[in-house]
């Protein structure tokens, strides 16, 4: 079984758990405080304080490895290190000590005195190539005032230290948990400040499943799209509407590694070509065909890697990033691998207008729902669900009422997800200090087979 | 339930057919799953309602009964059947079985491993997500509620998806054929710190073990046994606020008449 799933995603040539050159990674730096996208290749880069370090050592290791900056005789380089023992003997020392705590800090004084090592002492021991855990050590042996604190105030110093001194990358697999939650924490803007539990509850509200047609209004710079193609593993569609001559964005498809099938998968096709034709106002299937072969000639344009910044720079981009930026232009992989985000195949067209979506899923910040839900639930199969996402109750408010009153739904519910994440350590646990008060709202129902209006064909 | 047979796929000219499982839609809190054949009948509070009038019609159709009062019948979803299966346990509910699907990382194809069973509303969902060519293998220890599930499955059309197996998980962990297989593993276990070591050992690298528990003592022992076992621990708790939408009158300061003003409310629920 697990075989499928790895020619599914890769074509049957890789791992999906282990890195290879050309792939999409999210690095992770001291848990969490820098999180950014690269593709890895030979040339690529990222500068970790003010050292330039090479991606190439993580080509080819497991999702999920740590690294940890070293220097060389050829300077600054990432080297994998085994985290996952080496920190939880730490919280086992830590733990034991718990019990027998009897140290607080009524001796410690803050007169910055503590510390006899100074940043030329540091200086001097990174010249003659000190490690940075040699450092962290170093810094603590002379500190005055470690040893009077408490066992979690020592952890505290010890990390922080690591953190400035040995900085750790941990690698991770870009699916849409990671995505979606690196995003909300560093870009919360740039995905309508869509949490990871709201787009979990917008994905089952939609039913959305293999083989599934799924409409999407996808503003949040693909975020939507991903995540819908990610569960549709290569079968079906996702087909990204929008109103006017212009498809929205979709950059952050291209952080997940989606197969050449799946790829296919996501297509984009404006409201006019969806709507039942009427009359002189109707594209026929030729006209299609042709507007069919004219975008994809534009979109090859959209999407040439010279626009693929903010794969990488999720942060300002420094010098580390656009040279990982120039790396992926040159990329073989990527210029002969499909691009999502073609526009809808008219033979999906003719199918959609024949049989209507599976499921509809909305999600614009910028413009009014009910402006959007009343020209697309009709699209829909009888019976299929739709899920409104937004970041403000009231829009949803409105547009929940006006599909009572015109009849064109039932099941209709808003839903606010509510999330806390927890510390849990021994005689230490407690909610985290900070939790985001609002993870937007969603307005789900199911579209219903209406006697009166006949169905759109 | 699953687009994954073209022939049952929701369209505009799927027609509910003999054999259908339709779910009987009264209201957003009232509805029931029912087996649709030539001569049955639903009896409810709004009278009779003749299966045969629902054959031919479209899902999503309002359909009438002797006395002229109407339900809808709808397609099945993983959501409504959760809504309408029959408890046999505690369940889990649309805000936690969405967030597992998606901390666990399922994509269609993977191989996913549960226990217990329980009543199946989560399985139902993994079912959901692994299709069309993954699978999940789910254990209880409870003999009948295995069969129960059983049961559940084919009526569903999971069958093909889903193996229910009878295992003491806690006692005797995952069975040894899935040694390093498994893509995730969900836990719903009164003491899944008993099971967590045999988890690790079926899952791949850089596979997700979740483990759901209703007590905070439950999930600091498990905490304690993952960090022997696991990177990235996290514990989240989540819940979902429900609102109701209702049109009502504000009446103006002005007008009224201090006291002699009553409190009047709209009883009606617009849903």
């Amino acid at each position: 079984m697990s075989t499928m799933k790895s020619e599914e995603t890769l074509g049957g040539s890789q791992n999906p758990r282990i890195t290879w050159e050309g792939c999409s990674v999210l690095l992770d730096i001291n848990d969490g405080d820098r999180v950014l996208f690269a593709r890895l290749t030979a040339g690529s880069k990222i500068k970790i304080g003010n050292k330039n370090c090479s991606l190439q050592p993580l080509i080819g290791c497991p999702f999920g490895s740590s690294f940890q900056v070293e220097v060389g005789e050829d300077g600054p380089f990432l080297s994998r290190v085994n985290r996952s023992t080496e920190d939880n003997n730490l919280g086992e020392k830590v733990d034991c000590q718990i019990m027998e705590e009897c140290r607080d800090n009524r001796s410690i004084v803050d007169n910055n005195t503590a510390q006899s090592l100074t940043g030329e002492d540091i200086d001097d021991m990174r010249r003659k190539g000190a490690t940075g855990d040699e450092i962290v050590e170093a810094l603590i042996a002379n500190s005055a005032t470690f040893l009077k604190k408490t066992a979690f105030s020592q952890e505290k110093y010890r990390i922080k230290k690591q953190k400035k001194y040995a900085p750790r990358v941990l690698l991770r697999r870009p699916v849409t948990r990671s995505i979606c939650e690196a995003y909300f924490k560093k870009h919360a803007d740039k995905v309508g400040f869509l949490r990871v539990d709201t787009l979990s509850l917008l994905l089952s509200f939609a039913n959305v499943t293999a083989n599934s047609d799924v409409l999407v209004v996808d503003m949040l710079n693909g975020l939507i799209t991903g995540a819908v193609a990610e569960r549709l593993g290569g079968t079906g569609y996702v087909c990204n509407t929008y109103c006017g001559n212009t498809p929205y964005s979709i950059n952050i498809v291209r952080m997940f590694n989606f197969s050449d099938e799946t790829c296919k998968r996501i297509v984009h096709s404006s409201l006019a070509e969806l709507q039942p034709s009427n009359g002189g106002t109707s594209t026929s299937i030729h006209q299609l065909e042709d507007a069919y072969n004219n975008r994809s000639q534009e979109n090859k344009e959209i999407l040439s890697p010279s626009t693929a910044v903010d794969l990488v720079g999720m942060e300002e981009s420094d010098d580390g990033n656009i040279q990982t930026v120039n790396n992926l232009a040159a990329s073989p992989k990527t210029v002969k691998s499909i691009k999502p985000g073609e526009k809808a195949p008219p033979e999906a067209i003719k199918s959609w207008k024949e049989n209507g979506f599976s499921s509809l899923i909305i999600a614009a910040p910028e413009l009014d729902a009910w402006s959007i839900v009343k020209e697309l639930v009709p699209l829909l199969s009888y019976s299929a669900p739709f899920v409104i996402y937004h970041q403000y109750l009231q829009p949803l408010a409105t547009c929940m009422h006006n599909l009572q009153t015109q009849k064109m739904a039932i099941s209709l519910q808003i839903t606010e997800p509510w999330l806390r994440e927890y510390q849990v350590l021994p005689s230490r646990t407690h909610p985290h200090m900070q939790m985001s008060s609002s993870g937007g709202y969603l307005l789900s129902g199911i579209r219903i087979a209406s006697s009166d209006n006949p169905q759109p064909k | 339930m699953l687009p994954t047979d073209p022939a049952k796929k929701l369209s505009f000219n799927r027609r509910i057919m003999d054999g259908d499982l339709v779910i009987a839609y009264e209201r957003y809190d009232s509805m029931k799953p029912v087996k649709v054949s030539e001569n049955g009948v639903l009896q409810n509070r709004f009278g009779v309602f003749k299966h045969s009038d629902w054959i031919g019609k479209p899902f999503g159709s309002k359909v009438f009964s002797s006395k002229g009062g109407f339900i809808y019948l709808l397609a099945p979803t993983p959501e409504l059947w959760t809504l309408v299966l029959s408890h046999r346990t505690q369940i889990l509910y649309i805000a936690d079985i969405s967030f597992v699907v998606t901390y666990l990382e399922i994509v269609p194809g993977c191989v996913v491993l549960e226990s217990g069973t329980g009543s199946g509303s989560l399985t139902t969902s993994l079912a959901r997500a692994v299709a069309p060519n993954g699978h999940v293998y789910t254990f209880d220890f409870h003999e009948q509620r295995a069969a129960s599930a059983r049961e559940d499955f084919e009526r569903t059309g999971l069958s093909s998806l889903v193996t229910v197996g009878v295992r003491d998980i806690q006692g005797e962990g995952f069975p040894d054929e899935f040694l390093g297989r498994a893509d995730s593993v969900f836990l719903d276990l009164p003491q899944p710190w008993l099971a967590i070591p045999s988890a690790a050992k079926m899952l791949q690298q850089d596979g997700v073990l979740c483990s759901f528990s209703p007590c905070i003592e439950q999930v600091q022992r498990s905490c304690e046994t993952l960090k022997s076992h696991f990177t990235d621990i996290r514990t989240f708790e989540v819940l979902l606020h429900t609102y109701e939408v209702r049109e009502g009158n504000l009446g103006n300061w002005q007008d009224s008449d201090g006291g002699s003003a009553s409190l009047k409310t709209s009883k009606k629920r617009m849903r």
